[in-house]
């Protein structure tokens, strides 16, 4: 028997009593939704897990209006040093639900146990936790007369659904603003076991408002006259047309876009911290992050030893079940991304690129592929330019630094970028000239509440995390 | 006898030059009482390009020139504003009809803006970047970079040179390059201001100056992808809403048009990107 081989380690689903449907949540209730109700499923087994109700444009209007009576009558009036101990109060029930928040968010995103255990879950609290602090700071956080900016339209993806939202409504909470939140069409769950948690937290009626939904939903809100600050998270496309709608309005807007990361690794990296590293980078969440690193640009003198090495190592991955606890790959989020990451894999295959992928069985039902590597990948490619959301590393060489940074750079987006070297300052010059948000040396997809995050160019504007996440939340008002 | 006057040929400023519109166009400029003034170069389409060319090609220059550099080359601008600044009263009297002492308090705060603007260079990322106390062995900063090529539209209602300092000063002090269209009808100020750029030791490129009509520039520079970032402050009297969307294609960062002249550190933020660096620390 080889190592490999291991005995199932399920996660209990015991912990969850879902409901068999949800409703939206306005106005601190849930209520009936009027749009088309949708059912989310596991995309392991495709099995369904419960119907949400959407929200058609009346319901939209009926959300903001709830956000906006409670911006104007409790909860911009409200001290600071209050909306601090309510998101504190919030933060501290994440923590105590987090097991079943874990369990749930594996079960509809299709992202292994451990991913939601030790990161998603975890982080949404500390998110919670670090802002919370921040109610009763304002005047601290850089603008000469801060001011909350209203209400908030906030729309997220599938990828971190829990974490999206608390990457969003933390920050717009403690800086005074109420929310209308959208979460992603596949992944509703765990915001509407949010929602619940905000009823237990005994959250002023209206200040957080969730409504589920389709693209036609996050629309009809990102485009509400009534709404003073949009967020949205998601792809470049959709961002820009948000952007061209909110030509001309009030509006402040911050968003979060795509990203093809480049992860450069130096010939005197270390080796197994750096193929660690590009594992990460790539398969962390089926490689469904936009700040994956998903294009590795490797010093040509050392990368046949470590393609050899990135092989061997993602031979040891063990694709499957989300909810098993040794699972370090699980289900893609939709049928309709699998998708896409089969047809941009096919035509990086078709524009000359190899294509290898451990062998590995794959469960019959869900929606799966195996952690992939695309060698002999040039520029021009599109698996080089476009962002395939997905368990694909497309690997590219280099010789200099200036090269590196050239082709690291040669992208329109500009969100993440890795570098890999034992050589302190050459780490430091070529992260200088890095034209992307967050650059991670010798590490990747390390994220953290008091670190602000967010993208250079085509990846969008407006940061979260730190003071800067803060200040998306704020405006300065002239005396 | 009395003795001839050499009137000035006004040119566009582009790379540090100082060339005619490619179009071969010209406007007339006229006092406020409508007596002719000069004639100014009509800029077209390809000139915004060529401009934008010029900035772009100095962003690595300027932006890598150390802040104490650019603290001093800017403040040097203001040494030069202050030996010409009979003459930018004159012509602020001239084509706004201002009195002389409005004239010369225009050109005293533009002046003075232009000081206040100068002295951030070496001190924004202090304050607006920070240190990260991430929960882990890292080392983390946040530090605000240039966004890269501004386009401008500088205000035209009146404040023909205070306008142009306002919107100029806040982007290229963190080491932006711009291309700044200018008050339409009384451009003059705006090039005599070229003229103390050319002649100061900003490098050709980082601000380039376009005379002409802001309805007919502003959708080219809007639209185009080397642009970085769009500064509507001064396009509240054009059609801007357009402006905006074109500018959302490549999701550029929008100013979106304000009567508001004053220095404000949020508006050198305004064409930042922060940018965050996690260092590993080694367990020991």
């Amino acid at each position: 028997m080889s190592f490999l081989e291991y005995a199932p380690a399920p996660e209990s689903r015991a912990i969850l009593s879902l409901r068999d449907s949800y409703g939206l949540f306005v106005g601190g209730e849930f209520t009936d939704g009027h749009g088309d109700p949708l059912d989310s499923i596991s995309p392991a087994d495709g099995s369904r897990i419960a119907a949400f109700a959407t929200a058609d444009a009346a319901d939209v209007d009926a959300a903001v209006a709830s956000a906006r009576r409670a911006y104007d009558k409790v909860w911009s009036r409200m001290p600071g040093a209050e909306r601090a101990k309510y998101l504190f109060r919030i933060a501290r029930i994440v923590q105590e639900r987090s097991r079943e928040l874990a369990v749930a968010e594996s079960l509809d995103n299709g992202k292994p146990i451990k991913e939601t255990r030790d990161f998603d879950v975890p982080t949404a609290a500390a998110w919670f936790f670090y802002y919370a602090g921040w109610a009763d700071k304002l005047e601290y956080a850089g603008l000469k007369n801060p001011r909350s900016v209203g209400v908030a339209a906030q729309v997220i993806p599938w990828n971190f659904p829990l974490m999206m939202l608390a990457w969003k409504i933390a920050p717009a909470l403690a800086a005074g603003n109420t929310v209308v939140l959208k979460p992603a069409q596949t992944t509703p769950l765990t915001a509407m076991l949010f929602a619940e948690i905000v009823q237990q937290a005994d959250l002023p009626a209206g200040v957080v408002n969730i409504i589920a939904g389709a693209g036609e939903t996050g629309k009809a809100l990102v485009e509400h006259d009534d709404v003073d600050k949009v967020a949205f998270t998601g792809s470049t496309a959709v961002g820009r047309s948000i952007a061209r709608s909110a030509a001309g309005t009030r509006k402040k807007l911050t968003l979060e876009l795509g990203g093809k990361g480049a992860n450069i690794v130096f010939d005197d990296a270390p080796v197994d911290q750096a193929v660690e590293g590009v594992v990460n980078g790539i398969f962390f969440n089926q490689g469904q992050v936009c700040c994956a690193g998903s294009r590795l640009l490797i010093q040509e003198s050392a990368h046949d030893e470590f393609v050899e090495r990135l092989k061997r190592r993602m031979e040891t991955l063990r694709v499957g079940d989300p909810l098993d606890k040794n699972t370090d790959i699980g289900a893609i989020n939709s049928a309709a991304q699998l998708a896409r990451i089969e047809e941009l894999t096919a035509a990086g295959v078709n524009e000359g690129a190899v294509s290898w992928a451990p062998e590995c069985s794959l469960p019959d039902e869900g929606f799966w592929f195996r952690p992939t590597l695309l060698t002999g990948v040039s520029t021009s490619h599109r698996v080089a330019r476009e962002e395939i959301f997905g368990p694909v590393l497309s690997v590219m060489t280099f010789r200099t630094p200036a090269e590196a940074i050239a082709k690291a750079n040669n992208t329109p987006y500009g969100l993440s970028a890795g570098v890999w070297s034992d050589k302190g300052s050459r780490v430091l010059s070529v992260a200088d000239k890095l034209r992307a948000g967050v650059v991670w040396t010798n590490t990747f997809n390390k994220f953290d509440p008091t670190s602000p995050f967010g993208g250079y160019r085509e990846s969008g504007y407006g940061r979260e995390g730190g003071r800067p996440g803060l200040l998306s939340y704020l405006t300065e008002e002239k005396k | 006898m009395t003795r001839l006057q050499i009137p000035k040929t006004y040119k566009l400023f582009i790379g540090g030059k100082f060339p005619r519109s490619e179009s071969g166009r010209t406007y007339r400029v006229t006092a406020a009482k409508g007596d002719f003034v000069a004639n100014a170069a009509q800029s077209s389409r390809k000139d915004a390009r060529d401009a934008v060319v010029a900035a772009r090609s100095a962003v690595g220059g300027w932006s890598g020139a150390t802040s104490y550099n650019r603290v001093q080359v800017l403040y040097r601008i203001a040494e030069m504003l202050e030996g010409r600044r009979a003459q930018f009263v004159d012509e602020i009297r001239q084509l706004e009809g201002a009195s002389a002492s409005a004239a010369a308090s225009q050109v005293d705060r533009a002046i003075d803006l232009w000081v206040w603007y100068a002295g951030w260079a070496d001190k924004y990322a202090q304050v607006l970047g920070s240190a990260n106390p991430v929960a882990g062995p890292y080392f983390n900063l946040s530090v605000p970079e240039p966004t890269g090529v501004v386009a401008q539209i500088a205000p035209q209602e009146s404040d023909s040179l205070l306008g142009l300092v306002a919107v100029v000063a806040p982007a290229i002090v963190s080491g932006n390059t711009v291309v700044v269209v200018s008050h339409e009808t009384a451009p003059l100020p705006a090039i005599s201001f070229a003229e103390v750029l050319a002649t100061s030791d900003v490098p050709g490129g980082v601000v380039n100056i376009l005379t002409g009509s802001p309805a007919e520039l502003g959708p080219w520079l809007a639209s185009h992808a080397d642009v970085d970032a769009l500064d509507l402050t001064g396009a509240g009297s054009i059609d801007w809403i357009p402006l905006e969307a074109a500018a959302a294609e490549t999701i550029k960062r929008v100013v979106r048009p304000s009567d508001d002249l004053d220095g404000s550190l949020q508006k050198i933020a305004a064409f930042t990107e922060t940018k965050t660096v996690w260092h590993t620390k080694s367990l020991i």
